[in-house]
């Protein structure tokens, strides 16, 4: 683990988030947008369902292959002329960028966005090297300019409104005329195009993820809208993809199944603008493109998933669909979460990458309304895993002492069943009598956690299960007359 | 001492339970590189004839690209030159090297053209593409000095020919001309898929035209059979 994780404090972050002004408004585009974006583009194409099934089969089949995969891929990126490096965690893997940086005379690096980047905490380690990364995509250069993480995986600065990108603008291109107007969200990407040009022109590395690699081929994919992976990759003399090994796929024909269900996912374009398949450095006759290619594939806690219930969560295409589908994301937003991934998968991905003594909370972190599987691409059963995590919390002694105990108690009248029925009888018809004015109470003894932010109900007649024996005896009668 | 990549390996084999020698595992992954089965296809690609160049058409301009027709090579050069003037944009012009390109009539029209990659400065550019997919109205480029790839990311106004013939369905019958070209297993330094103009939604998911590649993307389809007439479809209003 590399970049610090406030993981640790979610509940803490969750409240500072439900009380930022900006945050809550910026948070108002994702509720709307993405979830209709996608509905429709989904609907528009009948095939789409069975694309996610032959999307989570290959995922499957490549997992279940993965050595052999990673062997064919690399021969093919050494045939054309291009370099891999692996790295067994995230501080091999910031050394190996360091040294390519080094050996290339480097002091500016370009940058395509990239999750493994911020997942090694690469520009931190680049800046103390002497060596300056610059962000390309603009929600990352926004968010590199206000010193953050990014708060989602596809809209890395969703939760910057645009009053406050102009204020970041003002305040770092002050060689800008000051009289300029920046009220228009249209020139505040005006202005970033013309100053990142610049930048890529001048960059000596240019630095990439990639969404998949191909081992057919030795081929590795970036998808963007804006063309600043393209011009990453294409301007420098050296360009870098960085990669964790599950990002690999057999075939061409099998990244076509999986590049169909990805933008539809994830913006509800039928496809993104810039779909590119880069093999090795500059041929002989090439007049542009790069003169070094290096893959630095990067396992990082992956391998050791393999083959456990978590296994399923390598299959991530990193669309960004459960968290547009969140409620608790819609609330609270990425940076919540406390380290690189946010929403469901990375309350599932977490725990598996930083250890689920630090990314614990975040399974929690779950209404289980099932929005966030409905939509995966790849259909991750996301529920599941968040229960397990659950599950794992449970038994490492790792959920407070009230929780342990309070469940504990229930336990012991749930195996005892008529103790059950009375002690709930009691406390209902308790709850009830004292409840009866108000129908509901502002505070109760032991549920301030609950009560501190809403009223609890005041019982209306019973237990569920006198209901339940009251309704069934009804329902039988009813069939009978039937 | 052990590298990162034997580690890597041995950490994989151990958490699938197995020791990567296995004959039948083997088997399985060359057959599948080697045969490379298609999955599901959607019938929309699988369209013929004019049907299909409509297809192209409406998907490219979906995706917010203006698309021209002409019947023949030689008619390029002069409905460039009056796409760049119906948009305000100057006469001026960088391609490649690419014979089709090169053996237009460009001395017709009154633009003034450049030859090789571009450093950056040029407003306008034209490619002429491997081919086209009609289920998204994607243009495919490979790189190469007939068709430098800074002329698709860096000019702010860049116009792709494309031949209706070299027009497939879908992505998989793409991958096979690229085979037919390359050789199976090999692919070119850099494919670029383009489906419209370059965008970004980063302020307030709010999408704008021109982010770092160009503003405009102008096709122009080659001898796609359109009824005669001046050869140009209605465009798009131009991206604002
Ligand atoms: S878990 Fe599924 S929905 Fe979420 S980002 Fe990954 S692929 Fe997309």
């Amino acid at each position: 683990m590399s970049v610090h994780a406030t993981s640790p404090h979610f509940k803490e972050n969750a409240h500072h988030a439900l009380r930022d002004v900006q945050l809550q408004r910026a948070m108002g585009n994702v509720r709307v947008g993405f979830i209709d974006k996608r509905a429709k583009a989904a609907a528009k194409l009948p095939e789409f369902e069975a694309l996610r099934d032959s999307a989570r089969d290959i995922k499957n089949h490549t997992l279940a292959h993965l050595d052999l995969y990673l062997e064919a891929y690399v021969a093919k990126v050494e045939a054309s002329g291009g370099i891999v490096h692996f790295a067994r965690d995230a501080a091999e893997a910031r050394r190996i960028v360091t040294d390519i940086c080094r050996e290339a005379g480097a002091r500016t690096v370009t940058k395509g966005k990239s999750m493994i980047s911020e997942e090694i905490g690469l520009n931190e380690h680049l800046a103390g090297q002497g060596i300056e990364p610059v962000e390309t995509d603009l929600g990352e250069y926004i968010i590199q300019l206000r010193h953050e993480a990014p708060s989602h995986i596809i809209a890395p600065a969703v939760h910057v409104n645009a009053s406050q990108v102009e204020e970041e603008f003002r305040r770092a291109h002050t060689h800008l005329d000051a009289a300029r107007d920046l009220s228009e969200p249209v020139n505040l990407l005006t202005e970033a195009r013309g100053i990142l040009r610049e930048r890529f022109l001048a960059a000596d590395v240019g630095i990439t993820g990639a969404n998949f690699l191909v081992a057919e081929t030795g081929t590795s994919i970036i998808v963007t809208n804006e063309g600043n992976g393209d011009l990453t990759q294409i301007l420098p003399k050296t360009h870098v993809v960085l990669a964790s090994i599950e990002k690999l796929v057999p075939t061409l024909e099998d990244v076509s199944q999986l590049l169909r269900v990805l933008a539809r996912s994830a913006t509800g374009q039928e496809l993104s603008v810039y779909t590119t398949f880069s093999t090795g450095p500059r041929r002989v006759g090439d007049v542009d493109g790069p003169e070094a290619y290096h893959v630095v594939l990067i396992d990082n806690g992956r391998s050791s998933m393999l083959g456990t219930n978590f296994e399923e969560m390598l299959r991530c295409i990193r669309c960004g669909a459960c968290m547009n589908h969140c409620p608790v994301y819609h609330a609270v937003g990425g940076h919540a979460y406390g380290w690189v991934y946010p929403g469901p998968m990375g309350a599932v991905l977490t725990p598996s990458l930083i250890g689920v003594d630090k990314g614990g909370h975040l399974p929690n972190a779950s209404t289980f309304c099932g929005r966030c599987e409905s939509v995966c691409p790849v259909r991750i059963p996301l529920p599941k895993l968040m229960r397990h995590w659950r599950e794992r919390e449970f038994e490492r002694h790792l959920s407070p002492a009230t929780v342990r105990s309070g469940l504990k108690a229930w336990a012991f009248f749930a195996k005892r069943p008529a103790l059950y029925r009375l002690a709930t009888r009691v406390g209902m018809n308790l709850l009830a009598f004292a409840g009866r004015s108000k129908g509901r109470f502002s505070s109760l003894p032991f549920a301030s956690g609950w009560t501190k932010y809403r009223d609890f109900p005041a019982p209306q007649g019973g237990t569920f299960q006198e209901r339940f024996a009251r309704e069934r005896a009804a329902g039988a009668g009813r069939r009978k007359v039937a | 001492m052990s590298t990162a990549r034997d580690e890597i390996l041995a950490s994989i084999r151990r958490s699938l339970g197995v020791t990567g020698a296995e004959r039948p595992r083997r088997a399985i992954v060359e057959e599948r590189l080697a045969r490379a089965p298609a999955g599901v296809v959607p019938a929309r690609g699988g369209v013929t004839g004019r049907a299909r160049i409509e297809l192209f058409i409406a998907q490219a301009e979906a995706a917010l690209a203006t698309v021209a027709e002409v019947d023949a090579p030689a008619d390029v050069p002069a409905a460039i030159a009056a796409w760049l003037r119906s948009h305000n944009l100057p006469a001026t012009l960088r391609r490649g090297t690419d014979p089709r390109l090169a053996a237009m009539p460009w001395e017709d029209t009154p633009l003034a053209l450049d030859e090789g990659p571009s450093d950056g400065s040029d407003l306008n550019a034209v490619s002429h593409a491997l081919g086209g997919v009609a289920e998204t109205g994607t243009c495919a480029l490979v790189s190469g000095p007939e068709n430098p790839s800074t002329l698709n990311f860096l000019p702010d106004n860049h116009i792709v020919v494309v031949d209706a013939g070299e027009i497939v369905g879908d992505y998989e019958s793409l991958w096979a001309r690229v085979r037919e070209k390359a050789g199976k297993g090999a692919m070119p330094r850099t494919v670029n898929w383009i489906t419209g103009p370059s965008r970004s939604a980063d302020i307030e998911q709010t999408m704008f035209l021109g982010a770092h590649g160009p503003r405009r993307l102008h096709i122009v389809v080659v001898g796609g059979g359109k009824a005669a007439g001046s050869g140009e479809t209605a465009e798009n209003a131009p991206p604002a």
